[in-house]
């Protein structure tokens, strides 16, 4: 199967995100000042400009906001998939990632919105670990 | 009764007539559609004095578009926004006429999306160009532009109970309008579709699933094409060929999916109260609503926001006959067959304002009978993340 479209680097924003995946941590970043929560990662937080940010784990326990069930995607490496599932999960901490749900039978019967969903990890060639969720 | 400026009025229009155009370049079709569009304003080539751009001519975008056309414009524009630059565009000639800028502004599209085999919907992620953060983001995933759109359909699905029939009762609308428009019969010949007839709620439902739950026919054509816009000063407008179609109202909003928002809300929700606001006039008013119909659920939504009804109950809204140009209930929606059945070159928002036009000149092939007052809608970028509403109401004295 060919491989899944990687991050690219260099990117500052989104290196340090990628780099914790190598030993599977997802990471989001948390205003100290406000509290805010910023995702996609960023050096500044966008309701303010802030750059006094700090990085934190999250425990990878979510609800399915939305998703889609591809059937048609020419790239070779979804193409070979089958149908499979792109989804935004909200993480209790309060982010939103674009993601896909995994570890279910059949994609267009076994997922809903509202689902709980918990963090597993697609290791890549290239050393990073993609997040995907499975029903919790 | 009219109440509203009249600071600029679209005076000539021109729609590429192929959606098949092997051996023409984008440069080539924009220079075409601009000289028929000033020729049908009774305008000539030495008199544009403002270009619009959207950056679609293939590498020979703004100061070399001006130089390749030959114009030594006042004003250049080359905002980018997707499928809406054209819509943002008008609304940013209306401004520089009215400020002074400039007296004839052309707006001008090419595209050979289709000859080009550009897997607009089908082909995520992935991307060339240089990372950015959120492609580092979204890469990885495979998200399609189709299943981008479907995941704003399925959310809104759960939100409001709309349904897979109703979406398809706009693909049924427009493709009624398609069969009336030549153009539209020859592109759906050309691009080979199966059915090229009427269709049925059924005939959508029993299509091949491409992104749940958006079907094959939830979703817009590929193909060639462009076209221009020419819009003017009244004082050039009154001794143009054309009865001037006047842009009396304009409204441009971005929107974009962040923690907890509700992605069901497009940008029309900003855009178009402004839009709306300006013109002094009431989205029930509207003869004829011409709405970026990328996919089904594009139009659902955007009729919620541009204020045609309340949020959520746009599956019913489309459950009526509505839709149709002949029905005595408004708006009409794409009588030229839209995106869905007639032309989408990748960003369509150009042919939203042309259709517009020829509804208030009566020359549309779906014509609503005595139409006095059109919207155009458009929306660029992909949905359920980061996306452009511009909104434009237009009037015929």
């Amino acid at each position: 199967m060919s491989d899944r479209p990687q991050p690219r680097f260099p990117e500052p924003d989104t290196q340090p995100y990628w780099e914790a995946t190598k030993e599977h941590r997802l990471l989001y970043l948390v205003d100290r000042d406000t509290g805010d929560v910023v995702f996609f990662p960023r050096r500044h937080n966008p309701k303010n400009g802030s750059s006094n940010l700090e990085w934190r784990e999250s425990k990878g326990l979510g609800t399915v906001y939305t998703f889609s069930v591809v059937r048609l995607n020419r790239h070779p490496a979804f193409a070979e998939l089958g149908p499979y599932a792109v989804a935004y999960v909200d993480l209790d901490e309060g982010f939103r990632i674009l993601t896909n749900i995994v570890g279910v039978e059949d994609p267009t019967r076994d997922i809903f919105i509202g689902q709980r969903v918990k963090l597993t990890w697609l290791d890549q060639s290239t050393g990073i670990s993609i997040p995907v969720f499975e029903p919790a | 009764m009219p109440t509203q400026r009249r600071d600029a009025a679209i005076v000539g229009i021109y729609e590429y007539p192929k959606r098949k155009a092997p051996g023409v370049t984008p440069l080539q079709i924009k220079a075409e559609c601009a000289a028929r569009a000033l020729e049908d304003a009774g305008l000539s080539w030495k008199d544009v004095d403002g270009l619009y751009d959207a950056q679609d001519g293939a590498g020979m975008a703004g100061l070399s578009l001006a130089e390749y056309f030959g114009f030594r414009p006042n004003v250049i524009d080359t905002t980018a926004v997707g499928g809406s630059s054209y819509e943002f565009h008008a609304a940013h000639a209306k401004r520089d006429i009215a400020a002074g800028r400039c007296r004839v502004a052309l707006l001008t599209y090419g595209s050979t999306a289709h000859s080009d085999a550009r897997r607009i919907g089908t082909m995520g992620g992935g991307g060339g160009g240089a990372p950015s953060p959120l492609s580092n983001m979204t890469d990885p995933y495979g998200m399609t532009l189709i299943s981008n759109y479907a995941m704003v359909a399925r959310r809104h699905m759960y939100q409001y109970g709309t349904t897979s029939e109703q979406l398809a009762r706009i693909a049924v609308a427009t493709r009624v309008h398609a069969m009336r428009n030549p153009q539209a019969v020859q592109a759906m010949t050309d691009l080979e579709f199966q059915d090229i007839r009427e269709i049925t709620v059924e005939d959508v439902l029993n299509s091949r699933m491409i992104a749940d739950p958006l079907h094959l026919l939830d979703c817009c054509m590929v193909s060639d094409g462009g076209g221009a816009v020419v819009i003017a000063a009244p004082e050039v407008a009154r001794d143009c060929r054309q009865t001037p179609v006047w842009i009396i109202g304009s409204g441009e909003a971005t929107s974009y999916s962040e923690n907890g928002s509700d992605i069901t809300v497009s940008a029309a929700a900003q855009s178009a109260p402004r839009a709306w606001a300006e013109a002094d006039v009431r989205p029930g008013e509207i003869d004829v609503a011409m709405i970026y119909d990328s996919f089904t659920i594009t139009v659902l939504v955007m009729l919620e926001d541009l204020g045609f009804c309340k949020k959520g109950e746009g599956g019913d809204f489309v459950s009526e006959q509505r839709l149709r140009f002949d029905s005595p209930l408004k708006p009409a929606l794409n009588t030229d067959g839209g995106g869905l059945s007639s032309n989408h070159p990748g960003m369509r928002g150009i042919f939203l304002l042309i259709e517009a036009t020829r509804q208030l000149r009566g020359e549309s092939t779906s014509q609503v009978p005595g139409a006095r007052l059109a919207v155009a809608h458009g929306n660029g970028g992909m949905l359920a993340t980061s996306h452009t509403g511009g909104t434009i109401v237009l009037a015929r004295d």
